[in-house]
């Protein structure tokens, strides 16, 4: 294995352009290294290229309605910003509860994206904002919204020469702004069921999103069309087929659909019954 | 006293056996069974791999009987014609490169003609499952006090139920780890993470055909056991061994925790059945309980594990009529094994929940049922021991009771409960006990010998086999020593646990260490006292400064200066009597009791469970140090939540643990436990242990699964009945699938 360690982020584009299939782009390593050293010998080919010496991705910006998260922003740089966890408040909430302390301080919200993870409680909090990530190769810069990135189980419309520059979240005013995260255990746990709710207040329009309950983090259409028409719900049960239409949660080792199913409409209903008087309890 | 080793431990000085240094080593690995059961038809050596690099041991390889020495010798060192279970031992390779190695390991492919497994150790086997015996039943054990039919016929109310728990897996922090060498005279040399050296020098002995001078296992410093080092260094000691051997040169085998998860021992399964009867004030009739253990592939300590779980199956009340049928069952999975509290946990946890469960149907509240029925000095357990220690049960009860605030917050439970949408909050109560030392005639059958020397320089060196793995032992016994002999604890030195240097002072397991080889301790302690003040011809028995100034003076008119030696060797406390053919009798010298009292919340919208306030109230003789003591209790009742709620081996099809990973076998962090564990102590010197304690290490781990569950129950009006009681499994009490 080989690893590469640009200083600007054109070399790195550089490198990961010449390495072809052989190259990772690698941030914190909290992903990447899981299970290391075991599998080390599967990368015995790779090209590494490591960001960390490019250190002006690690910058947070914050002006005229628009957070910008560098490609070396971690969870804990968030924690730390005031202005962007005043500004996004499920962040900070998603931040703090992602691993540990030793994750936090590590793990970067580009890794959390690119990883691909069905379960990644970062992407959950950035899609229920408007986020848009911009993507450099050696063949310039495109913008990619967050709702659109994830194809399938781990893919993305990103391609391998690419590399995350920043994450651009565009500031609305909210109404409702919810994060849940039910994990195996109450620190260090992989999320079993995730929700994410926002309502703007100014077009009332929702975004509802789940973690673990999909191939992929996902938007769920359905909830917000239900959401948008304020259909009364009778109980926590009537939002089940709803949930059905958006997402599919599968049996694994950390829990099962039908539980995942039933904690998502228990958490929905719970939320929304204390926010929206039209919901019904 | 503060723990001797702490500061090393907490600054990472302490060197375990991966930090050892060592040069000139090949490390070791292991290739393993893929399947549950079947005859090894061949095995495939991948083409990518130049196998000339590598030390390569299979059967053939073992110059003694392939049998692994334990209560039974039906364990292979490593599988020849057959596997019994998926992850079994088949090959050891090793090579200078741990790169290398797990290439070659993943290289290896184990062409096995699968046989039919038996899995599910409560079904009944079918003909082509039984592996052992007629039902393959490795053990078989029944207590039978009064007569249970007639009492059952006769009782006003009769109450069934059904409990069970899964296999925990111990999650020491090291994993298992040995170094093998051989020395210049010959003599092959095994240093690693273990629990009883005397058990792994028995093991080598038998598998390697040598002689006890031939062999020598030394204790490295040990990072958590539980149980977990009590049997199975001996299977990864003799592999390090074979290797060495082979290899002509030192040999390291450490595993990762996939395997370590995968591979190693775990606490058994249980499936327990209760009929009960109680006349309508409460009282207990008759007992009847049925026990089945999966015992896993091999017997290992399973016949042991079995007796323990049956012993303490009607748990610590009086009952005229008991009838207790256990069964240790095999079954093609990894085999189970000792893990703190062996057997005890799986019975409290029944019978604990059972008590409540009969306590609701009887409309009698669940403490109010436990007062009427623990038992009272004079009275008899389910052997027939009769109890007269002076301990007040029923006063450890309330004292855990008063501590928890249980009257007022089951009135602000209540009201709590009525008005919250979706948090329900309950407390629940366990009485137990905890047998200390070996079973019945355990201890007399090891036989323990324990030595003390007094050295040139007036200090006394505690020569036994008994292990520090992070419980305390080294600081507890050193204080006993020097409680005893009137010094200073920095005049108390204790031996590594060195099969050269130590006598065999049994096993560190059965939380005896601090009660039995303590006791002995003393006892030589006071052999030692009496041997100066025969050789340096006092009129007093020397102590403190006075002793110590007579050895320095006895060995110096020594010959070479040879320490002066005091001895003790384990005799039967007088009124102890047990009979195994009967199992009636003395189980146990002395009992430690307990009274714990769990608060927990429900979120009903995700099932999840919070204990959210612990009260543990514990009688154990003499407290010898509190903040090592309490330290177990508190570490034991974390380890137990974790049993009850979230840690769960989940199997693949063949059998083996498929969620091997910490990321996906949940053990409690520090955000899952209760902020506040309130532990009391009462002290009732027991006459037969070090400065009158009793045993402490298993206990804790006894009632916390039963509390919290019948916490839940109290919370949530469901009768939760197997642990761990999982926000999934919950759910599906709570709101079951039409
Ligand atoms: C103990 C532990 C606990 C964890 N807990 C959680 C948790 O609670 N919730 C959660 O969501 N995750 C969790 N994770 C996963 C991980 O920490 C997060 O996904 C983290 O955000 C990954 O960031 P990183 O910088 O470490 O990514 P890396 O490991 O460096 O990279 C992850 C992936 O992203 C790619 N990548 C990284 N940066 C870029 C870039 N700028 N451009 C293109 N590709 C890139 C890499 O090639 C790789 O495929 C945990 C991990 C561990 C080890």
């Amino acid at each position: 294995m080989r690893v590469c360690m640009p200083t600007t982020l054109s070399d790195a584009c550089s490198m990961l352009a010449d390495a072809g299939t052989a190259g990772r782009v690698m941030a914190g390593g909290t992903d990447l290294l899981v299970d290391w050293p075991q599998r080390a010998h599967e990368h015995d080919d790779t090209i590494w290229i490591d960001l960390s010496r490019v250190t002006p991705l690690r910058r947070i910006t914050c002006a005229d309605h628009v957070l910008r998260l560098g490609a070396l922003t971690t969870y804990w740089d968030v924690v730390q910003s005031e202005q962007a966890a005043e500004a996004f408040p499920l962040l900070k909430q998603a931040a703090r509860v992602v691993g540990s302390l030793q994750i936090q301080t590590r793990g970067t919200w580009a890794g959390n994206i690119m990883n691909g993870s069905p379960a990644a409680d970062g992407v959950l909090a950035l899609m229920a904002y408007d986020t848009t990530i911009e993507l450099r190769s050696t063949a310039g810069v495109r913008r990619v919204s967050l709702d659109t990135f994830y194809t399938g189980y781990r893919s993305t419309v990103a391609r391998a020469d690419e590399i995350l520059e920043s994450i651009v979240l565009r500031r609305h005013r909210y109404r409702i702004q919810y994060f849940e995260k039910i994990g195996t255990r109450q620190a260090q746990a992989i999320t079993k069921v995730g929700l994410a709710l926002t309502q703007d207040s100014a077009d009332h329009s929702w975004r509802v999103v789940m973690n673990s309950m999909a191939p992929t983090v996902t938007r769920c259409p359905a909830l917000e069309g239900v959401l948008s028409a304020q259909q009364p719900m009778a109980g926590p049960d009537a939002w089940l087929p709803i949930i059905d239409a958006d997402v599919s949660p599968i049996d694994d080792l950390r829990s099962t659909s039908r539980y995942r199913r039933v904690v998502a409409a228990r958490l929905l209903h719970s939320a929304l019954a204390d926010r929206c008087d039209w919901i019904g309890q | 006293m503060k723990r001797i080793e702490g500061i090393s431990k907490l600054t990472g000085r302490e060197r375990y056996v991966d930090d050892l240094p060592l040069e000139g080593f090949l490390w070791g690995a292991t290739v393993r069974s893929p399947a549950a059961r079947g005859r090894i038809k061949a095995i495939h050596f991948g083409t990518d791999i130049d196998w000339s690099q590598f030390v390569i041991v299979d059967h053939r390889d073992i110059p003694g009987p392939n049998e692994v020495a334990m209560i039974e010798r039906d364990m292979p060192i490593l599988a020849a014609s057959e596997v019994r279970h998926a992850h079994e031992a088949i090959l050891c390779l090793a090579h200078p490169d741990r790169h290398e190695l797990r290439r070659a390991v993943a290289s290896v492919r184990v062409e096995i003609e699968p046989e039919e497994p038996y899995l599910d150790f409560v079904a009944e086997p079918t003909q082509s499952q039984i592996q052992y015996g007629s039902d393959n039943v490795f053990k078989h054990i029944a207590v039978n006090k009064g007569d249970v039919e007639q009492a059952l016929a006769e009782a006003d109310v009769i109450i069934e139920g059904v409990y069970e728990t899964g296999a925990q897996e111990h999650v020491y922090i090291e994993p298992q780890g040995m170094v093998a060498w051989e020395d210049d005279a010959g003599v092959l040399r095994l240093t690693g993470s273990l629990q009883c050296p005397y058990y792994v020098l028995n093991a080598l002995m038998h598998g390697l055909n040598r002689t006890a001078e031939q062999v020598r296992v030394i204790q490295a410093s040990t990072g958590g056991a539980f149980g977990g080092k009590e049997d199975y260094p001996s299977i990864i000691g003799l592999h390090t061994a074979l290797l060495t051997l082979k290899a002509g040169c030192p040999v390291k085998m450490i595993y990762d925790r996939g395997e370590d998860l995968a591979a190693t021992t775990k606490r058994h399964p249980s499936h327990i059945r209760h009929r009960t009867g109680f006349a309508r004030d409460g009282r207990l009739l008759a007992q009847d309980i049925d026990i089945r253990l999966d015992a896993g592939a091999y017997v290992t300590l399973s016949p042991v594990v079995l007796s323990r779980c049956v012993i303490h199956a009607a748990g610590p009340y009086q009952c005229a009529n008991v009838r207790i049928n256990g069964q240790a069952v095999m079954t093609n999975r990894v085999p189970f094994g000792a893990f703190r509290g062996f057997g005890a946990p799986q019975s409290h946890f029944a019978n604990e929940r059972h008590m409540d469960a009969a306590a609701r149907q009887l409309g009698i509240g669940p403490a109010e049922l436990r007062r009427i029925n623990l038992i009272r000095d004079g009275q008899q357990t389910a052997t027939g021991q009769v109890i007269n220690d002076g301990t007040d049960r029923v006063g450890l009860l309330d004292d855990a009771l008063s501590r928890a605030d249980y009257g007022r917050l089951r009135e602000a439970h209540r009201a709590f409960n009525a008005s919250n949408p979706y948090r329900r909050r309950g407390i629940g109560i366990a009485t137990f006990h905890h047998g200390a030392g070996f079973t019945g005639s355990g201890e007399v059958d090891l036989a323990s010998v324990v030595n003390v020397a007094g050295l040139a320089d007036g200090r006394v060196e505690v020569q036994v086999a008994n292990t520090e793995m992070g419980q305390g032992a080294l600081t507890v016994l050193t204080q006993i020593a020097a409680a005893r002999l009137g010094y200073d604890t920095n005049d108390i030195v204790i031996a590594p646990a060195d099969t050269a240097l130590v006598p065999n002072s049994g096993p560190t397991v059965a939380s005896r260490t601090a009660m039995v080889v303590g006791f002995l301790i003393e006892q030589a302690c006071d052999d030692l006292q009496a041997g100066v003040m025969q050789a340096a011809a006092c009129d007093q028995r020397p102590v403190g400064a006075h002793l110590k100034q007579a050895i320095q003076i006895v060995v110096s008119q020594t010959e070479d200066h040879q320490p002066i030696i005091g001895s003790a060797t384990y005799g039967k406390p007088p009124d102890v009597h047990w009979d195994e053919a009967t199992y009636t009798g003395s189980a146990y010298g002395t009992y430690a009791w307990a009274a714990y009292v769990a608060s927990v919340e429900v979120d009903l919208r995700t099932f999840v469970t919070t204990v959210t306030d612990f009260v543990a109230v514990q009688e154990i003789g003499t407290v010898l140090n509190e903040g090592l003591a309490r330290g177990q209790i508190e570490g034991g009742v974390v380890q137990a939540i974790g049993w009850a709620l979230s840690e769960e081996c989940l199997w693949d099809e063949q059998g083996g643990m498929s969620n091997a990973q910490l990321t996906n076998y949940i053990i409690p962090t520090s955000c899952d436990v209760p902020l506040n564990i309130d532990v009391g102590f009462v002290e009732n010197p027991y006459a037969y242990g070090a400065q009158g304690a009793k045993g402490i290490g298993e206990l804790p781990m006894d009632g916390p699964a039963a509390a919290v569950l019948n916490a839940i129950a109290d919370a949530t009006g469901v009768n939760p009945t197997v642990v761990p009681m999982t926000p999934e499994r919950l759910m599906e009490l709570l709101v079951p699938n039409e």
